[in-house]
């Protein structure tokens, strides 16, 4: 039984209505952005402590926000939901870009955010000022790391301390021999172990190759592998392609990495103390240093989200994760230097402070704490204009084929 | 008569009606929902975004076209993704044929619906763990090396043979159950038929067999060509250093939507000729 | 069609072969979960039932497997709904624009899951904000039915093209009114292809991860979700292998099910 029945065309033109209702609906301009400028929003910092929400929302590399399930004695969430009643729900990110993108999202109360996404989420307004006061532990924070360039605008505090810490060279050492010296392990010398070298997988990275250019090729006058003019850049991104035919995989994914060493997929390339770790721990032998040039690292900040819909939470976390015992809990087990002065007594290895450098101001200065790449040149020249970060992502696409 | 046997007469009596109320919640679904936000999207790849707050700027504008066809390592992925996606296709259509006529012909006719469980199966262990499998496999000293080394060859390694292989492994049963379901129904009077005028298994095969299943191949390559299409997960696990079309679209997500919906659309673009062009040969009915 | 012996051996070879090469990889995966070692790696040095044990007391990957279970009985639910619909009036009614219909139903299965999911993530973004709601599994149900539908639309027209409409114009002839013949005639003769595509519905949301990754808020954990998080860290690789394991080995029966139930009724023939 077929029935010829001749459909409405109201049923159409109501569907192609309301296609272009929703498209148009959204027609309407609206922007407010700064545009290259370093002009945050006005906005207010939280001027008191309020009853707790019950519950948080978190924005965390791997290994900050610890709740026993990875290894049941590494765990400082059970405590703080304890103490507050604030239940944690935490959101691996495995790069600053997808920080910045779940901050967007205004579903999460706070962030770490490393320094190339904390002036992306101050400019467009999605970090708010974060009153200090309210922080008690931040009184015993590192002076170098208080209102630094990343995390503060016109003396105005946009987040918490959290530790610091530089990118590594790690090689295999039954693969890779003599043992590397240099970065050029991975650059110019990557040829001798094709198909098996690393990189980390976001164009932050070029700043790695910035910096490696700084020592080798000092006629191009890089300062700050932040701030490289379009000669500058294409160099680095020459290099880098070049680069591009040694490498296996690049990797974001931390576990990728730890199994590609550990299966001798990959041998050579950049990374994190906690995945030198935890590679070793797996029975590699390998080892990560600092090479020569020096590094590029990160000096980590918790941000609360403008949005956030748990503040008083939120507060309560970032007092939590700098208290000295939980500060040094953390960087104990990522491998990387405490915020919290007072977190050097606490650590269970007692010489943990002087290897992670956690006082050593000289020390960092080497390294290449990751920034956000802007026009306006952060080494301040001001007679070129610099490379901003959205021409990074797109080389970087590009540097991959 | 009660209020539902009125109800039932009027409704008879109006088949525009009837239709009407059939399909007005699955096109609203449809239409307003999916079709509404994939337009918006295609909309927003016309705008674009601030370089440094990576706020978008709904301003009309086609540069992000105009990147797409004019910065070459795009046009590299998408040729790329789609030789990835025919390669899979044509490896599944190869694999999926000779296992489905044996499951659905030579094999006995008890043993059927459990071999068709043998095939179907594999979907439910986890797309994720499945590709972590080959991962495992395909690592250096791993399942490929150990069984290649005794003919002194190397395992493919990550790359772009090893995604084709393992989305070739994730899809082969989308591709053998329809042509298995064709294969079973075909009616034995017809190959009795052939055999009679005079045809031997090859021309009857290539004669009748094959026409008739074709329809279903191509329902399965509508499956294993867009799923291979668009997937960003399996290349970045067994891929090495690859990009495909999906890479780039995930990538751009975050700080540049316009742009991952301008390089959306093509994958869209793709898909769509390729299903107008299936729809001739009848696979969208034997899905 | 008659095969000449070698044909018929080579090709019972071939099929072994290819089940052989299917089944490799789940009892990689299987052996795995038996792997002392955490990160993946072959082969392994010994075999132990540990992670089983670790697996059956994770709270995460239970409170998962509900979260999967709920967001597929209710994306099946709503698929079932909208697809017989859809499904009937495709077959029974002859009108302008089934054709299209047809198409746009595959079309959220077809289009790629990254497009698709970045569609509706905007599209809940910018229509919930103002409510004041955020995405959640609802928004995760909604996404699964969308490509859900076509799964139970091509069961229920397959079913309903091979059943005349002669069996409901009987009934009407013999006093039952349109509801009637519906329950008493159609309802028994489509009941099975329903439940094979709600089967296969829910298998397909079941394991789907790129469409939930953009419509799931950020409390929401399916399956999929808890085992690419998991993935991830290093105590917890084991543990999805085992949860994989267990997936395959309870997902036979069901299969079994809805293989039977979709099977046609004519004779298949032996070569």
């Amino acid at each position: 039984m077929e029935n010829a029945v001749r459909l409405t065309r109201t049923l159409q033109v109501a569907a192609c209505a309301a296609v272009l209702l929703a498209a148009t609906a959204c027609g309407s301009s609206d922007s407010s952005s700064s545009g290259g400028g370093l002009n945050p929003p006005d906005l207010k910092a939280q001027s008191k402590l309020g009853k707790s929400e019950g519950e948080v929302n978190l924005i965390a590399w791997a290994g900050y926000v610890e709740d026993g399930s990875n290894d049941p004695k590494v765990n400082w969430v059970s405590d703080f939901e304890k103490q507050t009643g604030c239940q944690v729900n935490s959101k691996v990110a495995a790069s600053s870009d997808e920080m910045v993108k779940l901050m967007k999202t205004g579903e999460y109360d706070a962030v770490s955010a490393s320094g190339d996404a904390s002036l992306r989420l101050i400019a467009s307004g999605d970090a708010a000022p974060v009153n200090t006061t309210l922080v008690p532990n931040y009184k015993d924070i590192f002076p170098d790391l208080k209102l630094q360039a990343w995390n503060s605008v016109k003396g105005k505090a946009y987040g918490i301390p959290h530790g610091r810490g530089a990118n590594l060279l790690m090689y295999n050492t039954q693969k890779v021999t003599p043992a590397p010296t240099s970065w050029a392990a991975v650059f110019d010398d990557a040829s001798k172990y094709k198909g098996h070298v690393t990189a980390y997988d976001s164009p932050i990275y070029i700043a790695d190759a910035a910096l490696y250019l700084k020592a080798t090729k000092p006629e191009l006058k890089i300062k700050d592998p932040y701030a490289l003019d379009q000669t500058q850049f294409d160099a680095a991104v020459a290099l880098l392609k070049k680069q591009n035919a040694d490498i296996g995989e690049y990797w974001s994914d931390y576990l990728k990495e730890i199994s590609a060493f550990k299966s001798g997929d990959s041998v050579v390339g950049t990374t994190w103390q906690v995945i030198a770790n935890l590679t070793a721990d797996e029975g590699t032998k390998i080892k990560a240093f600092v090479p020569k040039e020096g590094s590029t690292g990160w000096s980590d900040t918790w941000m609360i989200s403008a949005k956030a819909k748990h503040p008083n939470c939120a507060y309560k976390w970032l007092n939590w994760i700098v208290s000295p015992k939980v500060n040094a809990q953390v960087a104990e087990y990522f491998g990387e230097a405490p915020a919290n002065s007072k977190a050097c007594t606490e650590t269970s290895d007692k010489n943990f402070c002087t290897t992670y450098h956690a006082a050593d101001t000289a020390y960092w200065k080497n390294i290449a704490f990751w920034n956000t790449p802007i026009e306006q040149c952060l080494d301040g020249r001001t007679d070129v204009k610099c490379v901003p970060y959205a021409k990074w992502v797109q080389a970087w696409t590009e540097i991959k084929g | 008569m009660s209020l539902l046997n009125r109800t039932a007469g009027a409704l008879y009596r109006r088949p525009r009606l009837r239709l009407s109320l059939l399909l007005t919640a699955p096109l609203l679904w449809l239409t307003v929902l999916y079709l509404g936000s994939l337009s918006v999207l295609f909309v927003s790849a016309f705008w674009t975004t601030d370089s440094f707050t990576s706020e978008v700027v709904k301003v009309w504008s086609t540069d992000n076209f105009h990147e797409l066809f004019t910065v070459p390592v795009y046009r590299q992925v998408i040729l790329r993704s789609i030789g990835v996606a025919l390669s899979v296709t044509v490896l599944c259509a190869v694999i999926a044929f000779p296992l489905a006529f044996y499951t659905a012909r030579v094999a006995k006719a008890k043993w059927r619906p459990l071999l068709v469980v043998a095939i179907l199966t594999p979907l439910w262990a986890s797309y994720l763990v499945k590709v972590y499998a080959w991962r495992l496999i395909l690592s250096q000293g791993g399942l490929a090396d150990w069984m290649l080394k005794p003919f002194g060859l190397n395992g493919p390694g990550f790359g772009l043979p090893a995604t084709v292989l393992t989305l070739t492994y994730l899809w082969l049963p989308y591709m053998v159950l329809p042509i298995h379901t064709a294969l079973e129904q075909l009616p034995a009077n017809l190959l009795d038929a052939s055999a009679d005028l005079g045809a031997r298994a090859g021309r009857t095969f290539r004669s009748v067999v094959l026409p008739m299943v074709l329809p279903s191949v191509a329902a399965g390559s509508i499956f294993t060509f867009s799923l291979s299409l668009g997937d960003y997960i399996t290349v970045q696990i067994v891929g090495g250093k690859t990009q495909l079309i999906g890479n780039l679209v995930y990538s751009n997500i975050e700080l540049n939507l316009p742009m991952a919906a301008a390089l959306g659309t093509v994958p869209v673009v793709v898909i769509v000729v390729y299903l107008l062009a299936m729809r001739r040969t009848g696979a969208l009915s034997s899905l | 069609m008659q095969l000449s012996r070698s044909a018929r051996i080579a090709l019972r070879v071939a099929a072994g072969f290819g089940f052989a090469v299917i089944y490799v990889p789940l009892l990689l995966v299987l052996v795995d979960s038996l792997n002392p070692d955490r990160s993946a790696s072959w082969p392994p040095s010994t075999l132990t039932l540990h992670w089983w044990s670790v697996a059956w007391q994770n709270s995460g990957a239970r409170a998962a497997l509900w979260v999967s279970v709920k967001a597929g009985l209710g994306a099946t639910a709503i698929a079932l709904v909208l697809g017989t619909l859809i499904a009937f009036a495709v077959a029974r009614y002859r009108f302008f624009g089934r054709d299209a219909i047809s198409f746009v139903v595959v079309l959220p299965i077809a289009l790629p899951g990254i497009v698709t999911g970045i569609a509706l993530n905007s599209a809940f973004s910018t229509v919930l904000e103002p409510l004041g709601l955020g995405l959640g599994l609802f928004t995760v149900i909604v996404g699964h039915a969308t490509f859900c539908i076509v799964v139970v639309f091509n069961n229920v027209v397959a079913r309903l093209r091979r059943t005349s409409g002669s069996y409901e114009e009987a009934a009407m002839d013999l006093g039952a009114d349109a509801f009637r013949a519906f329950v008493d005639v159609t309802f028994p003769l489509v009941r099975s292809a329903l439940l094979a595509g709600g089967l296969l519905a829910f298998a397909l949301s079941f394991d789907e991860i790129v469409v939930t990754t953009f419509t799931a808020g950020p409390g929401i954990e399916t399956l999929p979700i808890w085992i690419f998080n998991n993935m991830t860290r290093p105590q917890q690789a084991p543990v999805v292998n085992v949860v994989a394991a267990v997936l395959v080995l309870l997902s036979v029966l069901p299969i079994y099910v809805a293989q039977r139930l979709s099977a046609d009724t004519a004779t298949a023939s032996r070569v």
